[in-house]
């Protein structure tokens, strides 16, 4: 039953575009001059794309990592202060954190009596950096504690202070497993900075709404939306496993 | 003995409610060989352990070179830089090659040049009889082999004490007695050691006192010759003579 599925739908599709009556590829045709226009038009939301991912990605790393820390400590409120940030912050849907950063965070700046403006861009970077920050802190402190404890010790006894240990011995090892994960991360954030849109940020999905709003080809132009965010994706993917690629032969000792 | 490396004095630790350590008192001097046997669960990794602030003791003294441990970050740092420290699963760092695990702590920790931290480094392969193994990963050695780098490594932080803690015990029995030369030699140049291990020829050939635990006690101490001879407590006869049979 399951193996007819995939030929059935393949053939559903191939039926739904051979009835010319039913797509209407015109609208995102390059070779004509308007068709050409409306592709540009939808690529144009990639590089605020791109960019909101990169920032916030780049954010939740270094984030993630500074909430990961408290997790290893002996002292129990230091692990606390971890469990309660990220509980609190995962369970925040995206969606309304947004709404909280976009809307309500100049309020409580501007009860403080500063001037802080927060524009769509920088909102949604930090809502997505924050977000995912959470997620980013729990993969650190799974591949940290996946370093054998006679790692640290041992650099205990050579001399090395705590963040020396941090530097030098456990987190480039832990770095080899935490990579996956993080990858996965980035992913993740490139698809939820779709969510930007809701605020005015001319990123991809903004421009596909826009152009659907004055076209009313919702069909052809989401399709193309889809195929923009997996290009995105597929080459993420390729780039993480040149990386891995590089650092396991690294410790293979080549 | 007023010139004490080490100085232990009524030393207990709990694990929860467990009773780990029982009223330890041990003395090493400077130059001074002491080996510490006794059956698994007994005790003696973490008396050496404890030494060097690995694990916390909570009740007693714990003195080295006249300086007492303190929860003091300070104090652990500078018992840290004279007491060096062999682990049973040798513990290198395997991204890092040889001469990186070397030179780590000279560079991070003393602040020596690189150049000086790889001739030191250098300096005591060749002590540790393995001088072309530098430019390697950790992986690509034998067994024993690592485990003659990683007390290479502890030499290179120049320490007063070397702490060794069943340095042999995960090696294949054909690297043994690699390494038991180089503790020996060590021994023989007037390094002072704390050595848990059941390698009772090791013990009998450089031991200068030896120590049997039990259960967390102390429950027999001497020179090597009277515990192996005359052993006073039925623990101690028993486990000598199950070590020793084969």
């Amino acid at each position: 039953m399951k193996r007819a599925l995939l030929p059935l739908s393949v053939l559903l599709l191939a039926a739904g575009c051979a009835s010319s009556q039913n797509w209407g590829w015109y609208v995102i045709d390059p070779t004509t001059e308007s068709g050409w226009t409306n592709v540009k038009f939808l690529i144009s939301g990639m590089g605020a794309t791109i960019q909101i991912s990169l920032i916030a990605a780049a954010l939740s790393i270094v984030i993630g990592l500074i909430v990961a820390l408290p997790s290893l400590s002996e002292k129990r409120a230091w692990r606390l202060v971890n469990r309660v940030y990220v509980e609190f912050i995962r369970s925040i849907p995206l969606l309304p954190m947004l709404f909280w950063v976009f809307y309500g965070m100049p309020i409580i700046f501007r009860s403080m009596g500063l001037n802080i403006p927060i524009d769509p861009f920088w909102g949604a970077i930090i809502t997505l950096a924050i977000s995912d920050s959470a997620f980013t802190a729990e993969i650190y402190r799974a591949g940290i504690q996946s370093i054998a404890r006679g790692q640290s010790e041992a650099a205990q006894t050579i001399g090395l202070n705590y963040f020396q240990t941090m530097r030098y011995v456990i987190l480039p090892q832990a770095i080899r497993r935490i990579l996956p994960p993080l990858a996965n991360q980035f992913i993740y954030i490139v698809k939820m900075s779709a969510f930007a849109s809701v605020i005015g940020m001319q990123e991809l999905t903004r421009r596909a709404n826009e152009l659907v709003v004055t076209e009313y080809r919702p069909l052809e132009i989401y399709t193309l939306l889809i195929f923009e965010y997996l290009l995105l994706v597929l080459i993420i993917s390729a780039g993480v496993r040149w990386l891995e690629r590089r650092m396991g032969s690294d410790e293979r000792g080549q | 003995m007023p010139d004490a490396v080490i100085e232990l004095v009524d030393v207990n630790k709990w694990y929860g409610t467990f009773h780990a350590l029982k009223d330890i008192n041990l003395e090493v001097g400077s130059g001074e060989k002491v080996v510490i046997c006794g059956p698994s669960g007994s005790g003696k990794s973490t008396v050496v352990r404890c030494i060097n602030q690995l694990e916390r003791h909570q009740e007693g003294t714990i003195r080295i070179d006249g300086v007492e441990l303190t929860d003091d970050p300070k104090s652990v740092a500078a018992i840290r830089s004279e007491v060096g420290m062999v682990f049973q699963q040798f513990n290198l760092f395997p991204h890092l090659t040889v001469l990186e695990n070397l030179t780590l702590g000279p560079i991070k920790a003393r602040g020596l040049s690189r150049k000086d931290a790889e001739e030191r480094a250098r300096h005591y392969l060749e002590r540790v009889h393995i001088p072309d193994q530098a430019d390697k990963r950790p992986i690509q050695l034998s067994g024993g082999q690592q485990q003659q780098v990683a007390i290479a490594r502890s030499l290179c932080m120049e320490p007063r004490v070397l702490l060794f803690d069943e340095p042999t015990s995960a090696l294949d029995p054909e690297m043994i007695s690699e390494v038991l030369d180089v503790m020996v030699d060590l021994a023989e140049d007037g390094m002072t050691m704390v050595v848990v291990t059941h390698e009772m020829g090791f013990a009998r050939k450089v031991a200068d006192n030896m120590i049997f635990m039990d259960e967390g006690e102390t429950v027999e101490r001497g020179k090597p010759e009277d515990l192996f001879t005359n052993p006073r407590s039925d623990r101690c006869r028993k486990f000598l003579s199950q070590i020793l049979q084969h």
